[in-house]
């Protein structure tokens, strides 16, 4: 009898992970980022239940600072999948005007972090499923699957239950809440594979295109609308660029590429000397910011 | 220290990408654990698998070189421990506290690492980190040689049955490369995991700091003729694959219904293989049926079909009957289900700050199934520095002991030894909702042959099966006054204090109820007695333990209750007390309303007593009070 591949193997524990939660919780929702991690997940998903539609909503915690390509698509693959979109926007944050140009980490903070946790306040989930992988920072690398959230969504990292064998447990008492990681054990490389052998439909930022961009701050920053502010004699130029991770646009910066196809950026990674999530403004203050942010209720 | 094989893979990715894909998802995967003592240098080992295998980044080694400049232990050199202590916390306090998961990549095999801590109070993280591991990394200083920590450490991988050990003796760059240092530790070891039953690891010297037989083999070490680490991590035998060699069974997580034509069951398997037209059998309800298809979503999104599913993959199973199927049921071969029981020995590992307490009901989660279950005080409990057992009112945080549990209905499952997935469980606290232990169960304290149950057969064996014990009917037969209804009084006292579901059917309870219609001409007691064997019998097939107390005076009736239930179970107790002392004791003063002719039909005066031929037990009561003669019954069930 053959051995079933890594990524056969991946597929398998992240579909028996997703299945758990169906049967375990009340309210499960998936957070749904548009991105390559999050279409690996939704793709899984919709294994995992097939023939059945996933037996849950997609949720878009939504900063209105992402790129009209990932607006595009996200309304299309929950139309594919056959699930419900419920998309949030923090009403404070959009009443004060919260924006990455002028407000820095606060943008994360009100659109992100208290988006999500109002969102999941607002509908009463009790488990939210996440495409966070162990292999992204040191903090998630000791994340457990099954990651439970006080009545005020804060991680202690001190105190998570032991998770043994695949016997997850999702009990929680009223208020308290889980998120999951069915997608944990699972590299870069190993969602790309995926998304390759699988066929799955991604959002073309990741390839290589002719894209108007500005250099600021040693970040090649894409103008994606006519929200961003230039300095005065800044001048976007067209720049054959690709982005490795998706987030706001003005907080996400994009590498010169000329990898046009999924192979070329495969192959653009595999040969590539810098990790993934430099990309993001968000980690680059001090080694423990992540971990910090999620004991606050970051995802 | 990169080697030639990842500047070829290099070359390859950059020629023909195409064909290093197509390798590349053909890969298999393995789960290790890493785990020694503090100082054994397990950080500094894993974080150098990852740089050898490239897996650190430009910005990530810059990154690197600056904190090991900062905090490092290793001068201006790279300190690869850096690499994986995660939390802030752990950065201050210099250790590892809680279990971190690590990828690498060879050209064969993806690794997931468990890193787990080597200090004391936190056996609960390591045990988390070995129950999905299919080999352990047991790292040993060589200067220290095996220390109490390894022999812990050896001792938790063993209990959570992983197959594949092996001694990584660390440091040998420190005893210059001694083998003479490096056999002793071995021998050393050796004669420990013989004690433990462990098979012998495989034993390999290395230095994580320098890269000696990590990759490669080392030139410091020409005296050894095993494998580098590497390339014996890539061609170890994976758990699943021996799984593939058991029998089929699969936990149902989740019952699949889009539509009235659909009904599907979900699960992953724990073991074997399935194809369509397989036999299967449901467990514990002992259905059959075959299964239909293996269904699975292609890539565009349509239904297709897999010709076989293995041991590890998640699958849906639509099966050819409509037959009932839920979750925590699981589907097994027809020929070969795993069993149900109710009791079962197992290894605890307490993992929760409040002490276990025995007798409370906590959720035990095996496979899909969650019930609950009372744990009783450990018969002992294990001294996991010197495997000596240890006398133990209860488990304490981090504390392995051995236990008997009871659950509250039967689960289906499968020594821990035999089936990974169908022999572990956990325990959760249904107050605090924590996962407060692991266990691994040993096996059923009773016999589970409940298994091939038919499926709408809920009878005489099921329901004594559930009671855990064999239905009989004691049937006392003697004179009035002979002292029928005292010895089955004190003898259903003591079978119910031994906690045997039991009856007693006496004049009492009859008399003035069922047969109150009846009175004591022949056709009357006749009557009387084939109501009450049949009673009996009802009760019997219930899974009772049935006592009735009648005078029965006719052997023929007798004869009759005992064709109604199976050979063995009808035990005829002759009360044998002669008719001179029983009117002598005449306790109701029956016996002189019968001389004075105000009773009639009253046996052994002016009607017949038909004594036993051949009794199963004859209880004579001048020689025995009526105690003696209910430990004498008791002796003799406990025989038959």
């Amino acid at each position: 009898m053959p051995s079933l591949t890594h990524l056969q193997q991946l597929e398998a524990e992240s579909i028996e992970i997703m299945r758990e939660v169906v049967a375990q919780a009340e309210n499960p929702v998936m957070l749904y980022s548009v991105g390559k991690d999050s279409a690996a997940m939704l793709h899984v998903a919709k294994k995992a239940f097939f023939p059945s539609p996933p037996p849950f909503p997609l949720l878009h915690v939504d900063t209105t600072w992402k790129f009209q390509d990932m607006y595009k698509l996200r309304e299309k693959a929950a139309k594919d999948a056959g699930m419900e979109l419920l998309v949030h926007k923090n009403p404070e944050a959009e009443a004060q005007g919260i924006n990455p140009f002028d407000h820095g980490a606060l943008h994360t903070d009100m659109w992100k972090t208290e988006g999500l946790k109002q969102a999941l306040d607002k509908y009463g989930f009790d488990a939210a499923f996440g495409g966070a992988r162990r292999d992204e920072e040191k903090s998630r690398a000791k994340e457990r699957v099954f990651s439970f959230r006080s009545e005020n969504h804060q991680w202690d990292p001190k105190s998570q239950r032991p998770e043994l064998w695949s016997l997850y447990n999702a009990r929680k008492a009223q208020g308290e809440s889980m998120r999951v990681f069915p997608m944990s054990n699972w590299t870069e490389l190993d969602i790309w594979q995926y998304i390759r052998l699988e066929n799955i439909e991604i959002v073309p930022l990741y390839f290589a295109a002719p894209r108007p961009t500005v250099e600021r701050d040693g970040l090649l920053l894409m103008v994606d609308d006519e929200r961003f502010p230039l300095k005065p004699g800044e001048e976007p130029q067209m720049r054959s660029v690709r982005f490795r991770t998706l987030g706001c646009y003005p907080l996400t910066g994009a590498v010169e590429s000329e990898a046009a196809s999924l192979n070329e950026v495969i192959q653009e990674m595999l040969l590539t000397t810098t990790s993934e999530r430099q990309g993001r403004a968000i980690d680059h203050d001090t080694g423990a910011s992540m971990e910090k942010k999620k004991q606050q209720g970051y995802f | 220290m990169v080697d030639d094989k990842s500047y070829q893979a290099e070359a390859l990715i950059g020629q023909d990408i195409e064909a290093y894909l197509a390798a590349h998802e053909e890969k298999t995967m393995l789960r290790f654990i890493t785990c020694g003592s503090v100082d054994d240098g397990k950080s500094t080992l894993i974080g150098r698998l990852l740089y050898d295998s490239k897996m650190i980044f430009d910005d990530q080694l810059s990154a690197l070189e600056a904190a090991s400049k900062k905090s490092g232990t290793q001068g201006e050199a790279i300190d690869f421990a850096l690499l994986v202590d995660g939390l802030a916390a752990e950065r201050e306090q210099g250790i590892t506290i809680d279990v971190a998961y690590r990828f690498f990549a060879t050209e064969k095999r993806k690794f997931i690492v468990a890193d787990t801590p080597g200090h004391e109070q936190y056996t609960r993280n390591m045990v988390t980190g070995a129950s999905t591991a299919d080999l352990a990394v047991l790292l040993v200083d060589a200067r220290q040689g095996i220390l109490t920590q390894t022999r812990r450490h050896a001792y938790l991988v063993h209990l959570l049955g992983i197959k594949h050990i092996v001694l990584a003796v660390n440091k040998m760059d420190l005893v210059d490369f001694d083998q003479a240092r490096f056999d002793e530790i071995v021998a050393d070891f050796a004669d420990f995991a013989a004690s433990l039953n462990l098979v012998p690891p495989l034993a390999i010297p290395i230095s994580g700091l320098a890269g000696d037989n990590i990759t490669d083999k080392s030139p410091h070490t020409p005296w050894y003729q095993g494998p580098a680490l590497l390339p014996h991590l890539e061609t170890v035998e994976l758990a699943e694959d021996a799984a593939q060699n058991a029998a089929f069974a699969m936990p149902v997580q989740w019952v699949n219904r889009p539509n009235l034509d659909f009904r599907g069951f979900s699960g992953r398997l724990a073991g074997g293989t399935v194809k369509p037209g397989d036999k299967i059998r449901i467990v514990p309800s002992g259905k059959t049926s075959t299964v239909k298809e293996i269904v699975t979503m292609a890539s565009d999104g349509t239904l297709a079909t897999l010709p076989e599913a293995v041991a590890g993959q998640s699958v849906t199973l639509t099966l050819s009957d409509e037959i009932d199927c839920s979750r925590g049921d699981v589907i097994a071969a027809a020929d070969n289900p795993p069993l149900a029981a109710d009791r079962f020995e197992a290894s605890l590992v307490w993992m929760d700050e409040t002490a276990m307490l025995p007798g409370r009901a906590y959720e035990l989660r095996l496979g899909t199934q969650a019930v609950s279950a009372r744990i009783q005080t450990p018969k002992y409990a294990v001294n996991v520095n010197n495997m000596e057992h240890l006398a133990a009112a209860d488990l304490g945080l981090n504390e392995i002991g051995v236990v008997e549990l009871a659950t509250d209905r039967p689960i289906v499952f499968a020594p821990f030894a035999e089936s990974q997935k169908l022999g572990s469980f956990v325990l959760i606290d249904k107050i605090s909702n924590a996962t407060v232990a692991a266990g691994m169960l040993h096996f059923s304290l009773r016999r589970a042959h409940n298994i091939h149950w038919q499926a709408v057969d809920i009878d005489r064996t099921a329901h004594a099966e559930l009671k855990g014990q064999r239905p009989k009917i004691l049937w006392f037969t003697g004179l009035s006054g002979s002292g029928k209804s005292t010895i089955a009084n004190g003898l259903e006292k003591k079978l119910h204090a031994n906690g045997k579901h039991t009856f007693l059917l006496d004049g009492d309870n009859v008399r003035h109820g069922l047969n109150k219609d009846l009175g004591f001409t022949d056709a009357d007691r006749i009557e009387n007695i084939r109501r009450i064997g049949e009673v009996a019998k009802l009760m019997s097939d219930a899974g009772l333990i049935v006592l009735t107390a009648f005078i029965s005076p006719f052997r023929a009736e007798r004869d009759m209750v005992r064709a109604l239930v199976p050979a063995g179970d009808f035990i005829e107790v002759h009360v044998d007390t002669p008719l001179d002392i029983a009117e002598r004791r005449d306790v109701k003063g029956l016996y002189k309303k019968a001389r004075a002719g105000e009773l009639k039909n009253f046996t052994g005066i002016d009607s017949p007593y038909e004594p036993p031929e051949a009794p199963e037990i004859i209880v004579n009561t001048t020689e025995l009070s009526a105690d003696e003669a209910a430990d004498a019954i008791i002796a003799y069930l406990d025989k038959n």
